[in-house]
C-alpha cells in the first residue's frame, strides 16, 4: 500500500540502518541513507524523499541540524524522529525544529510503516512517550520571564489533553476515536494542533526550563 | 591533630580550629606548655556536637588568639620556664610560620584549594604532599614569618653581617641552580600530574570493564545460549539495555532510591518484567513523593501487571501514571483476551482484594474495563496529600514538581 513512499534514512549506526532497510524494504522505497549530518543534508537535497527517518542524536549537531538545513528549501520533505533517547528536551527540540513525530527505535516494523504513512500524509505521529513529554511540558504555568503573545498557543485544551492522555495510555488513534466518540480524522486534527502548539509556543524556553526542572 | 581537641574547642568558642591548632603548635614549641594544655583540654573537652555552625576565622580572632599566646609566653618567661630570648622568640616566630603553612584546614577549604590548583600543571604533587591546604596567602605569610625568625635568630647571634655576604652567594647559587634544574623539576612535577591523571583514567576504565564483564557480557552469553527462545532473548536484551543505560547516564543510584514516583514505577515494572514474560511500556507524567497511598498504588499496579502476564495471553502491556494536584492515577492496559467481570467467581480474590480493596483502604479506587476479545484496562487512583517536597522549583511550583516521563517504546 505504501510502497510508493520514498524514504531517506539518517542514523550514525550502520547496523541499525541495515536493520531498518531490511525491515522496511518490502513496504516503502528507500532512496538513500546517511551516517552523518553533512552526508544526510546532501543526500536529502539530491533525492528529495517524502519522509526522512532521523536519528535524534548524531555527531555534528544531531537530527536538529539536518532539519534546520533543509526545512526551509524543501518544505515538502517531512521528518520522523527516531531515537533511543530518554531526554525530553532532545526530543522536544527536534520536534520544534520541524519533525512531525517521534518514535523509539524499539518500534515494531509494522508500526513504523504505519507511522511513515501518517507522516507522508502530513499528520503527526505521537507515540505514548512523546505524548507524555508534551503533557509534562504543558503542565503548570509558563516558565517565569516568558510572556505570552498568544495564550491559546501556550496551553492545551481539555480535549487535546484527553486525546494525549489516551495516546500515552497506549491507545492507537483509532481506539482513541472510538473511546471519545469522535472520528479518527478529529483525533488527527487534535494531534496536529498539539504539534503546532509545541512548535510555536512561547514555552520555547522549554529546553532550559526542562533542564531546570530536572527533566533528565 | 590527635584528639580533635582543636576542632572541639573551636566549635565551643566559635573559632576556626586552624587558629587553635596553630596556637597549640606554637605553645608546644615554646616550652612544651602547649602539649600539656592539649592533654588537659583533651581530657575535658566534650565530644563536639556535629552540625554546630562554625564562624569562619576572622582577623579579630586571629589577633586575639595571638595575643593570648603572647601573654602565655610572657607568663612562662616570668615563671622562668625559658630558654632565653634569643632562642625562644625566633623559634616562636618560626613555629607560627610553619604552623600557618602546615596545619590542616577544613575540607571545604581544601576543595577550594584543589580546584584552584587543578588548573596549574604539576600542582597535584604539591597539594598532595602537603598534609592540608595551604592557600597562597598562608604560604606567603608563613614563609615571611619563618624568614623573619631565621633573620632574628641570626641577628641574636650577631650573624647578620655574615648573612648579608652569605645571602648574595646563596642567592646567586640558587638562581644558577634554578636555571639548571628548574625546567627539569617542572617537567618532573608535570609528569607526576600526568601519571596521576592516567591512573585515574585507568581506574575508570577498569570499573567500566568490570561492569561490562559482570552484566553485559554475561547477558550476551545468556542470549547465545537461549537462541532458540526468542522471547527470553528479547527479555534479556531489554533488561540489559535498561540497566546499561541507567549505568551510563548516571542513574545508578536512582534505581535504588525510591523517593521519586518515576523511579519507583520503573522499578516495579522492571521487577515484573524480570519474573514474567512481559514487556511493559511506561509513561509517567508529573512527579510525586512516594508516600503510603502511592505505595499502595504501586503494589496494585504490580498486581495488575502480573495479571496481564498470567491471564491476558499477550506479551506487551502499557502503563501510564499521571500525577495531578489532588490525585495520582495509573492505567495498566493490555490488548489481550479480556474477560467478563461478572463471570469471575466470587472466590477469586486477585483483582478484588489485591487491587481494588487495597486502593479503597487508602481512600482511592480501582476500576476494571474489560470485554472478551478487546483487552483490559485497569484504572488505579489514590488521593494525593498536597505537600511541598523535593527541591524548590525554579518556577515556584514546589507542590507540583513535574518530572520527566521516562517512557519507552511505542505503539502509534
Amino acid at each position: 500500500m505504501t510502497r510508493a513512499i520514498r524514504v531517506f534514512l539518517v542514523d550514525d549506526h550502520r547496523l541499525f540502518r541495515a536493520g531498518v532497510r531490511a525491515e522496511l524494504g518490502p513496504h516503502v522505497t528507500i532512496v538513500g541513507d546517511a551516517g552523518d549530518v553533512d552526508t544526510a543534508i546532501q543526500g536529502i537535497r539530491q533525492t528529495k524523499p517524502d519522509v526522512v527517518l532521523l536519528d535524534v542524536h548524531m555527531p555534528g549537531g544531531g537530527g536538529r541540524a539536518v532539519i534546520q538545513a533543509v526545512h526551509e528549501s524543501l518544505p515538502d520533505v517531512r521528518f520522523l524522529a527516531l531515537s533511543v533517547s530518554d531526554a525530553a528536551e532532545d526530543v522536544i527540540a527536534v520536534i520544534r525544529a520541524g519533525a512531525r513525530g517521534y518514535v523509539t527505535k524499539t518500534i515494531a516494523p509494522d508500526d513504523l510503516v504505519v507511522a511513515i504513512g501518517r507522516i507522508q500524509q502530513g499528520d503527526a505521529v505521537f507515540s505514548p512517550r512523546l505524548a507524555g513529554f508534551v503533557l509534562d511540558a504543558f503542565a503548570g504555568d509558563l516558565p517565569p520571564g516568558v510572556t505570552s503573545d498568544d495564550p491559546e498557543m501556550d496551553q492545551l485544551t481539555t480535549r487535546e489533553k484527553e486525546v494525549l492522555r489516551h495516546i500515552a495510555r497506549g491507545y492507537t488513534y483509532k481506539e482513541v476515536a472510538s473511546r471519545l466518540f469522535i472520528s479518527v480524522k478529529t483525533v488527527e486534527t487534535h494531534v496536529s494542533a498539539v504539534l503546532r502548539k509545541l512548535q510555536l509556543s512561547n514555552r520555547h524556553e522549554l529546553t532550559a526550563w526542562a533542564a531546570g526542572r530536572d527533566l533528565l | 591533630m590527635i584528639g580533635g581537641v582543636a576542632a572541639g574547642l573551636g566549635a565551643r568558642l566559635g573559632v576556626d580550629p586552624v587558629l587553635i591548632r596553630i596556637a597549640f603548635v606554637v605553645l608546644s614549641l615554646a616550652g612544651g606548655a602547649g602539649v600539656l594544655l592539649y592533654g588537659v583540654l583533651w581530657a575535658f573537652t566534650p565530644v563536639a556536637a556535629p552540625g554546630v555552625p562554625r564562624r569562619p576565622a576572622t582577623l579579630q580572632q586571629a589577633t586575639s588568639l595571638g595575643l593570648i599566646c603572647l601573654g602565655v609566653l610572657l607568663l612562662l618567661r616570668g615563671l622562668g620556664l625559658w630558654f632565653g630570648d634569643a632562642l625562644v622568640f625566633p623559634v616562636t616566630l618560626a613555629a607560627v610560620g610553619s604552623a600557618i603553612v602546615w596545619t590542616r584546614g577544613d575540607d571545604a577549604d581544601r576543595s577550594r584549594w584543589s580546584q584552584v590548583t587543578a588548573r596549574i600543571p604539576g600542582s597535584h604533587a604539591l597539594s598532595s604532599a602537603a598534609p592540608g591546604p595551604a592557600s597562597p596567602v598562608r604560604l606567603l605569610v608563613g614563609t615571611l614569618l619563618v624568614a623573619g625568625a631565621v633573620a632574628g635568630f641570626l641577628a641574636g647571634q650577631d650573624g647578620l653581617d655574615a648573612l648579608r655576604e652569605l645571602g648574595f652567594a646563596v642567592l646567586a647559587a640558587l638562581v644558577g641552580l634554578g636555571l639548571l634544574f628548574g625546567p627539569w623539576l617542572w617537567r618532573l612535577v608535570d609528569q607526576l600530574g600526568l601519571e596521576r591523571r592516567e591512573r585515574i583514567r585507568q581506574e575508570e576504565r577498569a570499573e567500566l570493564a568490570a561492569h561490562l564483564h559482570d552484566s553485559v557480557l554475561q547477558t550476551l552469553a545468556l542470549i547465545q545460549r537461549n537462541a532458540d527462545q526468542p522471547r527470553r532473548m528479547v527479555a534479556l536484551a531489554r533488561s540489559q539495555e535498561r540497566e546499561l543505560r541507567g549505568w551510563l547516564y548516571g542513574q545508578r543510584d536512582r534505581l535504588h532510591e525510591q523517593t521519586h514516583l518515576g523511579a519507583a514505577v520503573e522499578q516495579v515494572v522492571e521487577e515484573v518484567e524480570a519474573v514474567h514474560d512481559l514487556q511493559v511500556d511506561v509513561v509517567v507524567v508529573g512527579e510525586a513523593a512516594v508516600d503510603d497511598p502511592v505505595l499502595a498504588l504501586l503494589a496494585a499496579m504490580r498486581e495488575a501487571c502480573v495479571n496481564v502476564a498470567k491471564h491476558a495471553g499477550v506479551t506487551t502491556a502499557s502503563v501510564y501514571v499521571e500525577v495531578e494536584d489532588d490525585q495520582v492515577t495509573a492505567f495498566v492496559r493490555d490488548r489481550g483476551a479480556g474477560f467478563e467481570l461478572a463471570a469471575i467467581p466470587a472466590d477469586r480474590r486477585g483483582v478484588r482484594e489485591s487491587i481494588i480493596g487495597r486502593l479503597d483502604r487508602h481512600g482511592g479506587h480501582g476500576r476494571v474495563r474489560s470485554r472478551p476479545g478487546e483487552g483490559t484496562e485497569i484504572e488505579l487512583c489514590v488521593p494525593r496529600r498536597r505537600q511541598p517536597q523535593g527541591p524548590p522549583q525554579p518556577d515556584g511550583e514546589a507542590a507540583n514538581d513535574h518530572h520527566a516521563s521516562h517512557p519507552r517504546e511505542i505503539h502509534p
